[in-house]
């Protein structure tokens, strides 16, 4: 997802039996129902992985504006440009709302960035991929945006407040990037037989990197098992994929589309469609920085985080002088 | 929370929304100060309508309860059912009061 592979404490679950009172104390909260709000005790596993977690993404947020950054000057009419201006700036806007949830915290913006601009700290594989045609815009709307909608609709109700609240707001806006996508889609896959074909290229690109966001299946996974506990994830991986697939493979049918996979068979049996796993040598592949684009990536984040550097210190120097102004006037 | 020299401050953002209701705490944003603290929440917390007034304070400034005080700040009002009006039996003959 846009958060994949976080690891949490990797000992597997305590019981409540094996818990300290104050630790037993905020896992019945949970399991209650309750939220746990930025003051409220927590286990230092449970913050240190959301952290992880709700950082990771925010970094998502802010990279995803790159790939369809890249069409803003090329789109194909006014009113085009005008929506995929404002989808982007919704992008940046989640990663604000979430960069706040994960400073509640403790930790703050700037260590974030740097991390992330070092390297440390990781963003969803999906944004590693090139943007090659304006179909790529419809295909990550419907697809990429689709994708996390699957995931973060679930994580509204996530234990962690601050979080939880984001989601929320983030949902809303979610809804629209996703049916501007599928509006593009369909205009291009009912367009000429040159457009169909872009819409057709496009999602034989996107669909397996897709796929390949929510993770490896973590059905084994004891990292996984502790952030159920912790209502920091709400489904497993396979589950949410199964989701994904059912829903966006009638989708694409209606475009007129075909999903790139000769397996992919609606089963009567189990009431959901049969479909083949991507490469996940591929997948960890990326997240080693070897996709088509993690040097491009890295390299925009950090040329804009140096060039705006004037700015920050700037803007800073003259509230400073403002203020220290103002003091001397009273 | 340490806070760098060059890191913006932190404040809080306080909408009002369109139906004459209170301001309403959104989210948190960085700004160099309160004038850009303010433009900056018109674009990320009102790009939508959301609102017909901002207020912008600085996250130091906000004193809050903390938790642990809980019991000590809510518990007196838990044995004072009498303030709710539910307390009273008027019988249906008196009518809507």
């Amino acid at each position: 997802m846009y958060a994949q592979m976080i690891k949490s404490t990797g000992q597997g679950v305590k019981s409540l039996d094996e818990m300290e009172p104050e630790e037993r104390a905020f896992q019945e909260r949970i399991n209650a129902g309750g939220k746990i709000e930025p003051k409220d005790w927590m286990p230092e596993g449970y913050r240190k992985n959301l952290i992880r977690q709700i950082g990771q993404h925010a970094h998502s947020e802010i990279v995803g504006q790159l790939p369809e950054g890249n069409w803003i000057t090329r789109a194909p009419t006014l009113e085009r440009k005008a929506i995929l201006l404002a989808k982007v700036q919704d992008e940046a806007g989640h990663g604000l709302y979430l960069y706040c949830a994960a400073e509640t915290l403790g930790v703050t913006r700037d260590q974030m960035t740097r991390d992330l601009l070092s390297g440390k700290m990781k963003y969803s594989s999906i944004f590693n991929y090139p943007t090659l045609t304006w179909a790529d815009m419809g295909a990550v709307g419907w697809l990429v945006d689709g994708a996390a909608i699957m995931n973060q609709v679930p994580l509204q109700r996530t234990s962690y407040g601050p979080y939880a609240r984001a989601m929320v707001r983030i949902c809303k806006e979610e809804s629209f990037h996703q049916r501007q996508g599928f509006d593009i889609m369909m205009k291009m896959a009912n367009g000429t037989p040159a457009q169909h074909k872009m819409a057709q290229d496009a999602l034989n690109r996107f669909w397996y990197p897709s796929l390949m966001m929510f993770g490896p299946s973590d059905a084994e996974s004891v990292h996984s098992a502790q952030s159920m506990a912790w209502k920091i994830k709400m489904n497993s991986n396979d589950e949410l994929r199964q989701k994904f697939v059912d829903l966006t493979a009638p989708q694409a049918e209606y475009l007129g589309l075909t999903i790139p996979d000769d397996k992919l068979k609606f089963n009567e049996e189990t009431g959901h469609y049969d479909f083949s796993e991507p490469d996940w040598d591929e997948f960890f592949d990326v997240l080693r920085g070897n996709g088509p684009c993690n040097t491009e990536r890295l390299a925009a984040r950090n040329k804009a985080w140096e060039d705006g550097r004037w700015v920050r210190e700037g803007l800073l120097a003259h509230a400073e002088k403002k203020r220290s102004a103002k003091m001397a006037a009273e | 929370m340490t806070t760098s020299k060059t890191e913006w401050p932190l404040w809080e953002i306080f909408i009002r929304g369109q139906h004459g209701l209170s301001h309403r705490h959104v989210g948190s944003l960085h700004a160099a100060d309160a004038e850009m603290a303010i433009k900056n929440a018109r674009d990320v917390y009102t790009r939508r309508n959301e609102g017909v007034s901002i207020w912008a304070v600085e996250a130091i400034n906000i004193a809050a309860s903390s938790p642990e005080e809980k019991g000590q700040l809510y518990e007196p009002s838990n044995d004072k059912v009498y303030r709710h009006p539910t307390f009273f039996d008027i019988p249906d003959e008196v009518g809507a009061m």
